[in-house]
């Protein structure tokens, strides 16, 4: 019982919901760029939120099941054919044993993700079986002609019409939690931070959403010693544009972290696209 | 010792030196252990201890405060030492000597003599901060950084020495290798070197 790619698309990989627990020995948390779409697409497809599925950068990926299976697309809207049937994405999909599943481009947003019902079961590494970009931990990127194992069924898939849920913002307001390093910048760089829109360079990926906009300047010079990082820390290197830690993200550190972004946001960067606008809101207020 | 939050759900502890750090992370993997504390993430560092996924930052505070931050780390010295055998053949083993105003054997001698602690992980899985050497023994990392290192290299910037546990780019002072597995998917835990364990380098050859 296999899941075969027959066309990978550009970047395709296999995500649960990460290792962590291991950054004490450098190991990154990885995981599901945009968790909440992992999650949802699991839970349409009958499994626990965290098995694995595909996370589809920019759609455009061919499948085949050997058997019948129940599919669920979330995350990125794009257009889905189950053979020559056009379906809709959040919502259980019953696929017959080898038909030809195909997802076209993501019409807006970044990542398009894929539960099967029971699962992604290629081996766990750490207890995860996301690939891990920056350490290389996981399996590799999926490609052409690979078949990946299925697990299971342990559930039926809900009983629902359709799962709602917002499309890929054009622009994004972040909550943001100051510190812990924001006294290493000036009052007016703070400031900064709250009045400016930046926008999502095009070098973001699922180590960070790199951002262009003013500088934020710091009030103190000099090295910071490296310290631990946590999910959606933005910091800020010497060239002082903001730099939004994602999924894939160093464990630690030696430039000062400004503030961090609140978990619930955090997924809102795992879609927004090159030049996509985003600007900061104080959460503390 | 300060706190500094990092989001609503994490906690920065800012220690005054190595010794605090290792106390503040051992106090707390044990409050973890039986259950005093929920954390996704105990993560030590140079000189602070981050804490991710704890429901209340404020129980912490409260934590270190009663049982002590400052209390001799039990740890610390009572785990075996993990040897390390090293060829020292690096191709930076010359410019390390001549900044050290010594020579070859005089580096080996500095080394091999140095009882290393592991200060934290980072930059890469099973990669680990060690520190221990003099003062005068920092080195500069190099002007610029080598494409590739390879796998065991044992290397030298700033006040740390290290063992790259896979092929990576790297600006260190090369000055040996060793066949030392230094992070293993097989082995529970998976890194060779983890936060405070004490570690010597013996000379092979």
């Amino acid at each position: 019982m296999a899941l075969e790619v027959v066309r990978a698309g550009v970047r395709t990989t296999v995500q649960d919901l990460g290792r962590p627990g291991f950054a004490h020995l450098g190991v990154p948390r990885s995981g599901a760029a945009d968790a909440g779409a992992l999650r949802l697409a699991n839970r349409l497809a009958g499994n626990s939120i965290d098995a694995a599925g595909l996370e589809i950068l920019l759609g455009g990926v061919r499948l085949r099941a050997t058997r019948a299976v129940t599919l669920a697309v979330t995350g990125a809207p794009c257009q889905i054919m189950v053979g020559d049937r056009f379906c809709d994405p959040g919502l259980p999909l019953a696929v017959p044993a080898g038909a030809l599943v195909t997802i076209g481009p993501a019409v807006a947003g970044l990542r398009v993700y894929l539960a099967v019902g029971g699962g992604i079961t290629v081996p766990q590494v750490l207890g995860s079986r996301s690939t891990d970009t920056l350490s290389g931990l996981g399996p590799d990127p999926v490609r052409d002609g690979d078949v990946l194992p299925i697990g299971p069924v342990t559930a039926l898939p809900p009983g629902v019409d359709i799962a709602p849920y917002p499309p890929p913002a054009g622009s994004l307001r972040l909550r943001v939690w100051l510190g812990p390093r924001d006294d290493w910048f000036t009052s007016s760089a703070l400031a900064t931070l709250f009045a400016a829109e930046y926008r999502v360079s095009a070098e973001t990926d699922r180590v960070g959403a790199r951002l262009t906009g003013p500088a934020l300047t710091r009030a103190v010079e000099g090295e910071l010693p490296s310290e631990g990082l946590v999910l959606g820390a933005i910091q800020v290197p010497a060239d002082g544009q903001p730099l939004i830690f994602l999924a894939d993200h160093p464990t630690t550190g030696g430039y000062p972290v400004v503030g961090v972004v609140d978990p619930g946001d955090v997924d809102l960067l795992g879609q927004a696209r090159p030049g996509t606008p985003v600007s900061f809101i104080n959460a503390r207020r | 010792m300060r706190v500094r939050r990092a989001g609503p759900s994490a906690v920065l502890l800012e220690l005054d030196d190595d010794d605090a750090v290792f106390a503040a992370y051992d106090l707390l993997s044990a409050a973890r252990a039986d259950g005093t504390l929920t954390a996704s993430e105990i993560v030590p560092a140079a000189r602070t201890v981050l804490i991710d996924g704890v429901t209340s930052p404020d129980r912490i505070t409260t934590l270190l405060k009663t049982r002590g931050p400052s209390t001799p780390s039990p740890a610390a010295g009572s785990s075996p030492t993990i040897k390390i055998p090293t060829w020292y053949d690096g191709e930076d083993l010359d410019d390390v000597a001549a900044l050290w105003n010594t020579d070859r054997a005089g580096v080996i001698a500095v080394h091999t003599g140095t009882e290393f602690r592991v200060a934290f992980c980072g930059f890469a899985p099973g990669f680990a901060y060690l520190t221990g050497l003099d003062q005068r023994f920092h080195v500069p990392r190099r002007p610029s950084p080598r494409t590739r290192v390879p796998v065991g290299t044992v290397a030298l910037a700033g006040l740390y020495s290290g063992v790259y546990p896979t092929a990576s780019p790297g600006g260190w002072q090369c000055i040996g290798r060793t066949q030392a597995v230094l992070f293993d998917l097989e082995v529970d835990p998976p890194a060779l070197l983890a936060p405070g364990a004490s570690v010597r380098f013996v000379e092979v050859g």
